[in-house]
């Protein structure tokens, strides 16, 4: 059974169809690079996927481990294990970082029938995380996002995905605001979450970061369809020649 | 009842000049006659035992209150309230008796476990007997007052009060035993003739607390209503006289986060607050009476005067408030800033969710020189209702160099709901220097998706975001009821998003 298999997915917002009929099977172990022009509905597909209000499915449907992913609420969806790394972090003001992650965690591990994270388990737990992704404690302490710079909100949402150790990592534009050496650092602490038993959907718009995140698969979007799908070495294709040649084709 | 009627008989014919020698009567009813009279003054006053000149003073403001209107200024509707159709006093008497938890209310349980607050301490608060041979303190049927502790710990505190020279009893009590502060002290601040509310409740009120704190003194602990026995269905017209003498320190905490219920639906409390020379005072506050049913009918309405004279130079008062109960809050804590330098403060976080209506903020009369003041409201508003943050900042022509700062935040929950700011400011002196901030803000979808994706529920979330929203207040308060609050918070916005 795929981990991740969305069958023909219309959806619309405000009267608009964005996707027209999307289908993407991802399996356990895989890494999936999704690029494709603006527009194009990269970001509504995953937050489709994450379960966002206002996003009107009107055809087909998604698989999470076999289970119908849009009966469940965002929260258990997460529970389960689906994990947004957001294009645009939101800003979460009077709310410590450290607070918010140990809130979020111990929500998912109780709607699991897990135990409660007691804090000096979290503390370490979390501490440890951050040295790997060079994550300064300071940031923990200050409130959710609140005056990061973009390369830090983006390292917060990685830091997010390596504490919660989600079966399926969407990372939307992870590469977007970070310099050359930030970049490096994500991708390694993404790369160590790369796992037999974990997936993961990369929304990009540059061949750098598949350098060092190298995907199995690369697809392109346009106007709300996958177009074409391939090996790493479509990347290098688009690179070269643009998207020009599938706008007709969508 | 025969036997209440015959009292009330005997009342009614009482010349009130008898109360001028200390008459003691032997009144039986538990209860005053319906409406509002002198007889029912004298009947009040009586039934406290208290001196003539406590008599006189509470008829005078009746009398007053006879001649002025209820205001009608604030953003609140509320159908007509008939003085004459209330009761004004009904002795203090135990909670129904109940064996067991079984019997309460499971709604009123389930807050009590979002809490945090054990089982076995609500059954203290929610006044539970239990059977013969049950292993329970027999202690535990008089601990109701006692919120959060048994009769054993509130004595121990009273005996290192005692030590300190700190004044700590029901104000009932202070008005026998310490008649020259209370004389000198009470309506010094809220006069009887302040307001249609204040002048009722000096006329009619019940009880409350009276603190006084000799100079120098740094009051040993936290001075809170939890652990001052003898103190029962106080709730409708309680009045509060706090006085810190030069030098002095106290933090006073009233109310609970646990749901209180009355019922009498109009409550008109007093508090008046006193700081001398170099004297601080910092009063907490959590509200959280019976805001009315899911479609508005019932509920408290709250009509509070609380008003603090920085009387002494170098004086501090600073007021936090969470109100997050009542059908109708009608309330604005005030700092008379009267004494040079002296420092006046208000945080207040006030939630309105269901129908309920806030119309709460605050004075800062700015009258010595270099007085300082600083404003800090958060109003959150949800379901349909409205909150209105309502503020006066004033400088005299002497308080050359007032300094006031004010932040006003609005947060929105739906879009049935209203969120006002109202802010007056008069500066008679041009050294003056007030600041005004105020925003609005809608809580925002995109903020509520990212925590549900990272696995809290929505109403989780929206109780993580508010907290967030609150904080600078919260900090405010002493540490464990701040965690508290903190969670009161989060309940009291059940049910406000879809
Ligand atoms: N709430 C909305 N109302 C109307 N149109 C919307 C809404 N949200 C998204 N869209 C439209 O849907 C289309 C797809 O947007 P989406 O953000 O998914 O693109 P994207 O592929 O992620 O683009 P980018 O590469 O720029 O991030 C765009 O045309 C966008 O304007
Ligand atoms: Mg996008």
């Amino acid at each position: 059974m795929a981990l991740l298999e969305i069958k023909d997915l219309h959806v619309r917002v405000e009267d608009n169809e964005i996707l027209h009929g999307l289908s993407l099977t991802v399996n356990e172990g895989e890494v999936h690079a999704i690029m494709g022009p603006n527009g194009s509905g990269k970001s509504t597909l995953s937050h489709v996927i994450a379960g966002k209000p206002d996003y009107e499915v009107t055809g087909g449907q998604i698989l999470f481990n076999g289970e119908d992913l849009l009966a469940m609420q965002p929260d258990e969806r997460a529970a389960k294990g689906v994990f947004l790394a957001f294009q645009y972090p939101v800003e979460i003001p009077g709310v410590a970082t450290m607070t918010f992650l140990r809130t979020a965690l111990n929500a998912q591990r109780k709607a699991r029938g897990e135990s409660e994270l007691l804090t000096p388990a979290f503390l370490k737990k979390a501490y440890e995380v951050a040295a790997r992704l060079n994550v300064p404690r300071d940031m923990l302490k200050r409130g959710v996002n609140v005056g990061f710079s973009g390369g830090e909100k983006k390292r917060n949402e990685i830091l997010q995905m390596a504490l919660f150790e989600p079966s399926l990592c969407i990372l939307d534009e992870m590469d977007s605001g970070l310099d050359i050496d930030a970049l490096r650092v994500a991708a390694d602490g993404v790369n160590a979450l790369r796992s037999p038993d974990r997936a993961m959907v990369v929304i990009t718009h540059y061949q750098r970061l598949l350098n060092y995140v190298v995907p199995d698969f690369v697809h392109v979007m346009s106007k709300g369809r996958v177009v074409k799908s391939g090996g790493k070495e479509l990347a290098l294709e688009l690179e070269a020649s643009g998207y020009t040649q599938f706008e007709d084709a969508a | 009842m025969p036997a209440v009627q015959e009292t009330v008989e005997r009342v009614r014919r009482i010349d009130v000049d008898q109360y001028r020698y200390g008459f003691e009567t032997l009144i039986e009813s538990d209860k005053a006659p319906k409406g509002l009279s002198e007889d029912t003054v004298a009947f009040i006053s009586a039934k406290k035992s208290e001196p003539a000149w406590m008599l006189e003073w509470r008829l005078e403001a009746y009398r007053r209150w006879l001649t002025m209107t209820e205001p009608k200024w604030a953003r609140v509707n509320y159908p007509k309230i008939d003085y004459q159709d209330l009761y004004y006093y009904s002795a203090p008497k135990p909670k129904k008796q109940v064996t067991s938890l079984d019997e309460i209310d499971p709604e009123i349980l389930k807050t009590y476990e979002k809490l945090g607050i054990p089982l076995r301490e609500a059954e203290v608060l929610e006044g539970v007997v239990r059977k013969d041979g049950e292993d329970a303190p027999v202690e535990r049927r008089i601990a109701v007052d006692a919120v959060f502790d048994s009769v054993s710990v509130a004595t121990t505190f009273k005996e290192e009060l005692k030590k300190a020279g700190v004044i700590f009893m029901p104000i009932s009590e202070a008005i026998r035993e310490h008649p020259e502060l209370v004389k000198k002290y009470l309506g010094s601040v809220v006069p009887t003739s302040d307001n249609f509310f204040a002048t009722l409740n000096s006329a009619v009120f019940s009880d409350g607390s009276f603190v006084y704190v000799p100079p120098g003194v740094r009051c040993p602990m936290e001075l809170s209503t939890y652990f001052r026995i003898n103190e029962r269905n106080t709730g409708q017209f309680e009045r509060t006289l706090i006085i810190a003498d030069k030098g002095s320190y106290v933090s006073y905490l009233e109310g609970c986060t646990a749901p209180q219920r009355d019922e009498n639906q109009l409550h008109a409390a007093v508090v008046e607050l006193v700081a001398l020379d170099d004297a601080e005072i910092k009063y907490s506050t959590v509200q959280n009476w019976y805001p009315g049913n899911s479609e508005g009918l019932g509920g408290i309405y709250n009509f509070v005067t609380k008003r603090g004279d920085c009387r002494g130079k170098n004086s501090k008062i600073s007021w936090t408030q969470v109100e997050t109960g009542s059908a109708i809050t009608w309330k604005y804590p005030s700092c008379i800033l009267r004494g040079d330098n002296s420092r006046g403060e208000f945080y207040s976080i006030a939630i309105s969710n269901g129908f309920q209506q806030v119309d709460s903020g605050t004075k800062m009369l700015h009258l010595g020189k270099n007085t300082t003041s600083r404003i800090i409201s958060k109003g959150i508003a949800a379901g349909r209702s409205q909150n209105t943050y309502r503020g006066l900042v004033t400088a005299h022509r002497k308080a050359t160099g007032a300094r006031n700062f004010t932040a006003c935040d609005s947060l929105l929950i739906g879009d049935k709901c209203g969120a006002h700011t109202v802010p007056y400011v008069e500066a008679k002196n041009s050294s003056a220097l007030f600041e005004h901030e105020a925003t609005t803000s809608k809580i925002s979808e995109d903020v509520l998706f990212y925590c549900t994706q990272r696995g809290l529920s929505q109403e989780e979330a929206v109780g993580l975001v508010v907290n967030g929203f609150v904080k600078d207040v919260l900090q405010q308060l002493p540490m464990e009821f701040a965690v508290e609050a903190q969670k009161l918070i989060s309940i009291s916005l059940e049910g406000s998003v879809g």
